[in-house]
């Protein structure tokens, strides 16, 4: 991929639509917007540079292997950085030149290091806990990654998701009012996959059967759960809380040894049990996709129903029970909101983390584990946010808050660039 | 299917019988048919797609009146003891349900409460008011959605047109009506701009519209905050977060006098209305639009700039969406505004022109009765008790019902009508070809 046969003439426009490149195209967005971001860290790492000393926690109290704090001297922190920044840049730029791609984890350091440079220069004069602000990411980003592990089984079999928010709502409300209800969390779950799985028959049953536009059912049905459980916290859970919508919470779980590890410890392993369930739900779904023969018949329905069912794959009952499954998946998601952390269901309670999580679908390139990472990265914009305020930003908190979304769309826009989805995602098969 | 062509050679004669099948199995829409648009338009007409609709919504006010009767007190109390006196029960059911929808209509078509017809069609200005912002969103969603787009970023385009134009209303001395006028372009352009960031993302990237918009909501809504709470739209000397008013030079004039609420956007979103049709079925930028959406591929085979066109659309799409944006400033909440001044109708867009199926005119109608269920249902809750969320529930079933009409016709035991699709001509010259 990375060579080029040197004698295609500069002459030649390159057309910059999408089609069957027959030659590996110099591309420089990469360069560019590693330029611009660099730029733009330079100035507020240097030319709006603060003084003072910037204090990292590592460990909190309670772990068994107390790691010392790092203490970062602001202004000389941010101008090392820059420094690495710009060689990270030219250097991508060198490589363009050269006709070779900037390699993935070059980009990795790169958005480390302007991160790094950030927090330093947001606590100048403070301190941040570091696991605290992972723990807390990793909190807001569960919701997220089983939505988008939801999305990413349900654009690869075929059928667009965008009930995504519908399937966390319906699984939040279920499981608020059957872990109430019963008393057992596990249960509320397991009610949280089913509303799921619900919604996503309807999905199913009117795009596959029907025919109707993936994307208007989508729509209709988040406009249509929204009004249900509102409709019905109003009527029911509202004027009943004690009884209805006060479930009991999932309770921690430490794991042994794995819990004590320094900063990962606490932030991975002392987790609730449907944080668990995520953990193996990603990886199940990322072998499950491109490892085993049901991965191999869902892309091959998503991406050429035609000819999947030449070699006899049954394309509308492969599309729908994935559906439903994805459908299972978010609705786990959704129980997470009322089970794992808020722990009662409110109006409207999800608040448009469907739409985050289908946005991460499509930055992660409709692959599980690249989902789950976007996920992640809009988990930790939000919690950075918080745990700046706490300790006084320089920024205005709605900067803040704006951050993680323009990133993202700098990033779509200047790396990720043309996402291809499935081919025959959002197309309803007739089968002839 | 039944019209499957029956045994076709497998090899030379698969690709026509594919596209001969589509127009056969998704009636609503022909498409490759020479004289498809008369013939499809008597066929719907035929297939009684009006009575579709009819039932749809019929359909879904039964499911909204199942789920006002099963959570009201008093028919719960009365279904436990049934089987003594069911009477009890369906009168308690009667009594909830046509309270409910009584309450609905009277609130937003017609008051019999009131004495005279001025004072009694009050509702049903009132419901043309809430239309006006739903058509005129609604038809830049719909506009996305013929050229291929999936616009969700309403709630920005709307918050940027406010605080723009909003802006220039509150912020600027200007003569009557020339004050107006500049609040309502600035109004539209705001919209227009955040809309072509997204329309020139797509075009120079790639990115892909869906997340863009719905990362531009989010950037307009805290931009609009900050704005709001430090930046020059706060009021001052005031600490919550909302916007001075705007001053009488740019108000929206009152259509019928000082009694009703009905302002001039009302008019505007007729002409944009208007315009949008114009635009898209009779000018030469509107076919290459549909091209555009219809098939990408084959239109930039056929010399369309696929990339202007995504930009074009979305600064088109965003300005209709600013002028909802504006409406709710100029017209509506005249008094300053909130960064919720866009109250959910970015999103609500989305159903409305879905429920318009993309057509300027189907936006109109699906916008005034979604604005008559908004309008309705406070009075609906007021009178009733019953939760307005019941009306996104009718909403969004209608929408669903109205998209499968083969499910509707299911449930009713109607015939499908004009069943009869013509048997494909390329097959027959093909099969007589291979012979």
């Amino acid at each position: 991929m990375s060579t080029i046969a040197p004698v295609s003439l500069p002459t030649q426009p390159t057309p910059p639509d999408d089609g069957p490149a027959t030659a590996v195209i110099r591309s420089w967005k990469t360069p560019i917007a590693l330029g611009i971001f660099t730029v733009l860290g330079a100035i507020m790492l240097v030319a709006f540079g603060r003084d003072g000393i910037s204090t990292m926690v590592l460990s909190t109290t309670s772990d068994l292997i107390q790691l010392p704090t790092v203490d970062f001297p602001t202004r000389a922190t941010g101008i090392v950085i820059s420094v690495l920044l710009l060689a990270i840049a030219t250097g991508s730029a060198w490589l363009v030149r050269n006709s070779r791609k900037t390699p993935i984890w070059l980009i990795g350091v790169f958005a480390f290091l302007l991160l790094l440079g950030f927090l330093a220069w947001a606590s100048a004069g403070a301190s941040i806990p570091i696991p605290g602000l992972l723990f807390g990411s990793l909190s807001l980003a569960v919701p997220l990654i089983f939505g988008a592990l939801g999305g990413v089984i349900s654009e690869r079999v075929g059928v667009v998701n965008v009930a995504i928010e519908g399937q966390l709502l319906a699984g939040a409300f279920t499981s608020a009012l059957v872990a109430s209800i019963t008393g057992q969390p596990l249960l509320g779950l397991l009610a949280a996959m089913l509303a799921g799985v619900l919604v996503a028959f309807v999905l199913a049953a009117f795009s596959i059967k029907y025919f109707v536009d993936q994307v208007i059912v989508g729509v209709v049905l988040n406009v249509l759960v929204s009004g249900v459980t509102g409709f019905l916290f109003t009527q029911l859970l509202a004027p009943n809380a004690a009884t209805l919508n006060q479930p009991p919470k999932f309770d921690r779980i430490n794991i042994p040894f794995l819990s004590e590890i320094p900063i990962l410890g606490p932030v991975l392993f002392r987790q609730t049990l449907i944080v668990y369930i995520m953990y193996f739900a990603v990886i199940a779904v990322y072998f499950g996709i491109f490892h085993t023969k049901w991965g191999l018949r869902l892309r091959a329905v998503g991406e050429h129903p035609q000819a999947a069912d030449t070699v006899g794959i049954k394309v509308a009952a492969t599309r729908f029970w994935n559906v439903s499954l994805a459908g299972a998946i978010a609705g786990a998601g959704g129980a997470y909101f009322t089970l794992g952390s808020v722990g009662a269901f409110g109006k409207e309670m999800t608040a448009g983390a469907g739409f985050i999580a289908l946005a991460a679908v499509i930055f992660g390139r409709w692959d599980p584990i690249r989902a789950t990472l976007a996920a992640l990265l809009f988990g930790f914009a939000s919690n950075l946010q918080s745990v700046l305020s706490i300790i006084g930003s320089p920024v205005p908190s709605e900067f803040m808050l704006m951050l993680p979304y323009l990133v993202t769309i700098f990033a779509v826009a200047g790396l990720v660039g043309r996402s291809r989805g499935p081919a025959a995602s959002g197309k309803p098969y007739i089968k002839s | 299917m039944s019209d499957t062509p029956p045994q076709t050679p497998p090899g030379s004669a698969t690709p026509p019988a594919g596209q001969a099948i589509k127009p056969a199995s998704r009636r609503d829409r022909p498409q490759t048919d020479a004289e498809s648009r008369w013939h499809g338009v008597f066929r719907e007409i035929t297939s009684g797609s009006a009575i579709i609709s009819v039932l749809a919504v019929v359909l879904a006010l039964l499911v909204g009146a199942v789920m006002i009767a099963a959570t009201n007190d008093d028919v719960q109390q009365s279904a436990g003891y049934f089987f003594s006196r069911p009477s009890d029960l369906l009168g308690n059911v009667w009594g909830a349900v046509s309270g409910a929808y009584s309450a609905l209509f009277q609130g937003s078509i017609y008051n019999f409460g009131r004495d005279s017809f001025a004072e009694g069609i009050t509702p049903f200005t009132e419901t043309l008011v809430f239309a006006t912002p739903l058509i005129a969103a609604g038809l830049g969603v719909a506009l996305g959605f013929r050229v291929g787009l999936f616009n969700i970023g309403g709630r920005g385009q709307m918050l940027i047109a406010a605080a723009i134009g909003g802006w220039v209303a509150f912020a600027v001395d200007l003569p009557y009506g020339i004050h107006l006028v500049a609040a309502l372009v600035a109004g539209i352009l705001g919209g227009a701009l955040w809309g072509g960031i997204v329309g020139l993302l797509k075009a120079r990237t790639g990115a892909h519209e869906v997340i863009t918009t719905i990362m531009l909501n989010y950037v307009a809504f805290y931009l609009v905050s900050y704005l709001l709470r430090e930046g020059f739209l706060r009021t001052p000397g005031s600490n919550t977060p909302k916007s001075p008013a705007s001053k009488e030079t740019a108000v929206f004039p009152e259509l019928l006098g000082a009694d009703y609420n009905l302002h001039l956007g009302f008019i505007l979103v007729i002409a944009a209305t208007i315009f949008t049709w114009w635009l898209l079925s009779r000018s030469n930028l509107g076919f290459q639009f549909r091209a555009v959406g219809e098939n990408p591929n084959a239109a930039r085979v056929a010399g369309i700039s696929v990339q202007r066109m995504y930009v074009y659309a979305m600064l088109l799409s965003g300005g209709l969406v600013g002028l909802a944006g504006i409406n709710q400033v100029l017209g509506t909440t005249t008094s300053g505004f909130g960064a919720t001044v866009d109250s959910g109708i970015g999103f609500d867009a989305i159903t409305v022109a879905l429920l318009g199926r993309s057509r300027p005119w189907g936006v109109f109608v699906a916008g005034i009765l979604f604005g008559a269920f908004k309008a309705g249902s406070f009075s609906m809750q007021a009178a009733e008790g019953v939760p307005i969320d019941i009306v996104l529930v009718v909403q969004s079933l209608i929408v669903l019902f109205i998209a499968a009409p083969p499910l509707v016709r299911a449930i009713f035991r109607l015939p499908t009508p004009g069943d009869t699709p013509r048997r494909p001509r390329p097959i027959i010259v093909t099969e007589v070809a291979a012979k």
